[in-house]
């Protein structure tokens, strides 16, 4: 009934809770494997090897978490403001219009030129496209859920519209655009690796990891350490003592949509920079939903979702490898594994709070 | 197993109970007992276990040891439908009624008889028809209930109680939202439900009605029953040092107020709310420097919302609000440039507004001052001065435990009062403007508080307090505005003001100025 009676201590509450969640998905996605006819133990040692195992599946773990980073700290910031931006997926994918007409138009020139135009670009689009949802919200009200569903919608409508009928390159079929300029191509980690001395195998990863990072440490003093956080903050959490505070929350709510989209628009950053090097339909594919369970697993924090990243990651990498070595389990059943472990951390994140409760107070009792 | 009920056990026994939140002795072995057909006022300061203890009795909480027993019988209490079973009832400080729905389908709520409502209320409209004329509980069963004033709202639910049928009544603070006049009216209710032979436990810290109407009190302080005495053999003095452990000022001792120059002039405001209903109808006043006003009224009557339009978080709809030559209204100013013009606001609803329950106490103690240039390096927070300010403001009004560093929320209500007291007071404010200086606030602390505000006033500033606790403005203004339907009815010098007095205007009952 009471709030003290589900209080953990701040080491369970930041490691031991989500550990739990994830071994109770995992072992809950064992069962599905068993029933599919393979065996757990095989499979649960591939999804690792698979992501951890090599030099190349490292490379992809953290590629695919570097997405993620992006897109879930576009969820905490705007959770820090006390909103729940479902909209990441569509201000990813405008984010990445942005970044991809920098690499169309500009490509040619050099790279430290591009970058930095690429990375103004993509926040720029993206947190444009949060900007829409963030008013509504603030001025009229209109719930923030609701509105950035419908906006990632749009999004893909308007998006598909632009490479089917604008920036395809002529003379194919696929809508796709053609390929960026040289300037425009994320040095890959491994060739930075190598310029150092250290041979690494060849993967998609590359410089926006870093940039992912950055953009973490970047949140990490903006929500924490800056006034404006510190309003954020109140604004989030108690938006009647924002007022009483002289912050106004209207204006809180646009800043931190703004920036929240901005982090999802540099999600471009690394998928068509460092990866696709062109604009093709549905590249975020998804990752603006991760976003949403990264954050949640992480606590919002920039360090907790830098560490589910790795973990969603790590399952997107090791899962494929998955289906590509054990022929009975295909992508539908990672997805499955997915789901388990965002319904275990994000939506029953408190189904073992309570026991896990009761067994400290026990042993504070002893 | 049926044990025999014993006609002279006590209607409530409680033995042993005991009960630990974590590292928090909530309840220690409290042991006592209710007779039938008496009043039993539990009293003790915030924190002081009342409420846990009451909970474990309604089945909220389960206590760690410890039985309960009911007409000498013991019964497991697991849940609140336990209790109710039991017999026993409670009526909580904050109404657990459904808004809109009338009166007969919120006493029904939860006790239907069947898949189709009609019988139920058939055979509510009866029983609540008998109710009301054996204990005098007339309340018109048809009406919405938001349309309802507190006091028969309040009637409901006791009503609730004893359909469901209670023997044993638990009242939390039942008289916060009632005027005086109402109080009494439930206070004569109540001794009707006594003579009828129903049992009632009354959780207050107000000594005037433990005094009033109960036949014997226990007092309870850090968890611990300190003793327990018949009403007729106690004075409020000697409850109120059991109470906190120490001899306590219930008078706040203060020099007769030298009112200087008119700080703050609000003339002709009106304050209407979403709906655009007008709650503050036409307020005009001066406060001047070295007095403190007070405002007096039933809670609801346009106090909350002439102090949120002083504070600048409501807009009104007319009139001027004038501080420093300057027309806070016309120049639509906000809260954060009111303070800077010297305007400081404890707000009434502390939790709502007062605090970020999520952030520590360091955090803040800078809400609203969060720009001023001490906290600030650059763009960033200098943590270590907000800390640094925060532990100076705990030694200076004595917020303990004086750990900067800890969740507001861990803080007793009183500590976290004491505060947001320090951080609206130690900007030096021109003007204070105060709701409710005391609301859930313990004793000692509250003598604290009164002493600080007292003060200030001798220090030239200019405060506004409102108040529903009548004696809290008694006490501390000096000159009293009385409220009734967001006007002001009557203002009384305080030399002249008497509670009586005070309470006709605040029913309506307007007076020639005194």
């Amino acid at each position: 009934m009471s709030a003290t009676a589900t209080k953990l201590p701040r080491w369970a509450e930041l490691a031991l809770l989500p550990a739990v969640n994830l071994l109770a998905a995992l072992l809950l996605s064992g069962v599905v494997v068993k029933i599919l006819g393979e065996s757990p133990w095989a499979a649960c040692r591939l999804l690792l090897g698979g992501a951890f195992g090599s030099q190349d599946g490292l490379g992809y773990t953290l590629y695919y978490a570097t997405n993620f980073m992006f897109t879930g700290l576009a969820v905490a910031v705007a959770y820090h403001a006390g909103l729940f931006n479902i909209g990441g997926e569509g201000q990813a994918y405008v984010g990445g219009l942005g970044v991809g007409l920098v690499g169309l138009w500009l490509g040619h020139l050099p790279f430290l030129v591009v970058m930095p135009l690429a990375i103004l670009a993509g926040a720029a689009f993206g947190a444009a496209w949060a900007f829409i949802p963030a008013w509504l919200q603030a001025r009229r009200g209109s719930h923030i859920v609701i509105t950035t569903i419908m906006f990632n919608f749009i999004a893909a409508a308007l998006m598909t519209y632009l490479l089917v009928n604008v920036l395809i390159k002529p003379g194919q079929q696929s809508p796709e655009t053609r390929e960026f300029g040289p300037g425009a191509a994320m040095p890959a980690a491994h060739e930075l690796l190598a310029r150092i001395g250290i041979t690494f195998a060849p993967s998609p990863l590359n410089f926006a990891f870093f940039l992912a990072l950055a953009a973490a440490a970047l949140v990490w003093v903006l929500v924490w350490r800056t006034r404006w956080g510190y309003a954020l903050r109140v604004a989030g959490q108690n938006q009647a003592a924002a007022v009483y505070a002289g912050i106004s929350p209207p204006r809180i709510i646009v800043q931190a949509m703004l920036l929240s989209g901005a982090l999802a628009g540099c999600f471009g950053l690394n998928e068509l920079l460092g990866s696709q090097h062109r604009i093709l339909v549905d590249f975020p594919g998804g990752a603006g939903f991760v976003g949403i369970a990264v954050a949640l697993m992480g606590r919002n924090h920039p360090a907790g979702i830098f560490l589910a990243a790795v973990l969603f990651g790590a399952l997107a990498q090791g899962g494929s490898q998955l289906s590509f070595d054990m022929p009975k389990i295909n992508r539908d059943t990672v997805v499955v594994i997915q789901g388990l472990v965002i319904l275990f951390c994000g939506a029953l994140e408190n189904v073992f709070r309570g026991p896990l409760a009761a067994l400290f107070r026990r042993k504070e009792a002893a | 197993m049926v044990e025999r009920i014993n006609p002279t056990a006590p209607a409530l026994e409680l033995r042993g109970i005991d009960k630990r939140f974590g590292s928090v002795h909530a309840n220690r072995a409290i042991s006592f007992s209710v007779a039938r057909g008496s009043i039993h006022g539990l009293i003790g300061e915030n924190g002081a276990g009342k409420s846990t203890l009451m909970n474990i009795v309604y089945g909220f909480h389960r206590a760690d040891a410890g039985e309960i027993l009911v007409k000498g019988r013991r019964v497991d209490i697991h849940a609140p439908h336990d209790a109710i079973a039991a017999g026993i009832g409670m009526v909580h400080q904050h109404f657990m009624l459904v808004e809109n729905f009338t009166v007969l389908e919120n006493v029904v709520l939860g006790v239907e008889r069947g898949a189709l409502l009609a019988g139920s209320l058939a055979h509510a409209r009866a029983e609540l028809e008998k109710l009301a004329r054996d204990y005098g509980l007339e309340v018109p069963l048809d009406a919405v209930i938001s349309e309802l004033p507190v006091g028969v709202q309040q009637r409901v639910e006791i009503l609730k109680a004893l359909y469901r049928g209670a023997e044993i009544l638990i009242l939390d603070e039942p008289t916060a939202v009632l005027t005086p006049q109402e109080a009494d009216a439930l206070f004569k209710m109540l001794g009707r439900l006594r003579t009828e032979g129903k049992s009632v436990i009354l959780v207050t810290h107000k000594l005037r009605e433990i005094m009033a109407v109960t036949d014997r009190v226990t007092v309870m302080r850090q968890g611990a029953v300190v003793g327990e005495v018949a009403t007729r053999d106690t004075s409020p003095r000697e409850l109120a040092e059991k109470m906190v452990g120490r001899a306590v000022l219930l008078r706040v001792e203060k020099a007769p107020a030298r009112p200087g120059d008119a700080l703050l002039r609000v003339s002709n405001l009106e304050v209407r709310d979403r709906f655009g209903v007008a709650r503050v109808k036409g307020v005009s006043f001066d406060l001047r420097a070295g007095e403190i006003v007070g405002v007096a009224g039933v809670s609801g009557n346009g106090q909350t919302e002439l102090l949120e339009a002083l504070a600048g978080i409501r807009w009104p709809t007319r009139g001027a609000i004038e501080l420093g030559g300057r027309d806070l209204v016309r120049e639509h100013l906000d809260p954060h440039a009111r303070r800077t013009l010297g305007l400081a606001h404890v707000p009434e609803d502390r939790l709502r507004l007062g605090v970020v329950m999520s952030f520590s106490a360091e955090d803040n103690a800078i809400l609203g001052y969060h720009d001023g240039p001490a906290y600030h390096r650059g763009p960033l927070l200098d943590r270590t001065a907000i800390r640094g300010a925060c532990e100076q403001k705990m030694a200076a009004h004595d917020v303990r435990p004086a750990l900067p560093a800890q969740r507001i929320s861990a803080f007793s209500g009183g500590n976290q009062q004491k505060l947001v007291l320090a951080r609206e007071i130690d900007v030096d404010p021109r003007v204070l403007i105060v709701g409710q200086p005391t609301r859930g606030v313990d004793i000692g602390a509250i003598e604290f508080i009164h002493k600080k505000l007292i003060a200030l006033r001798d220090a030239g500033k200019a405060l506004l307090i409102v108040s529903v606790e009548l004696e809290e403005i008694l006490g501390l203004a000096d000159r009293i505005l009385v409220m009734n339907g967001g006007e002001i009815v009557g203002e009384v010098a305080r030399a002249e003001a008497t509670e009586e007095k005070l309470g006709l205007m605040m029913a309506g009952v307007k007076e020639a100025h005194a």
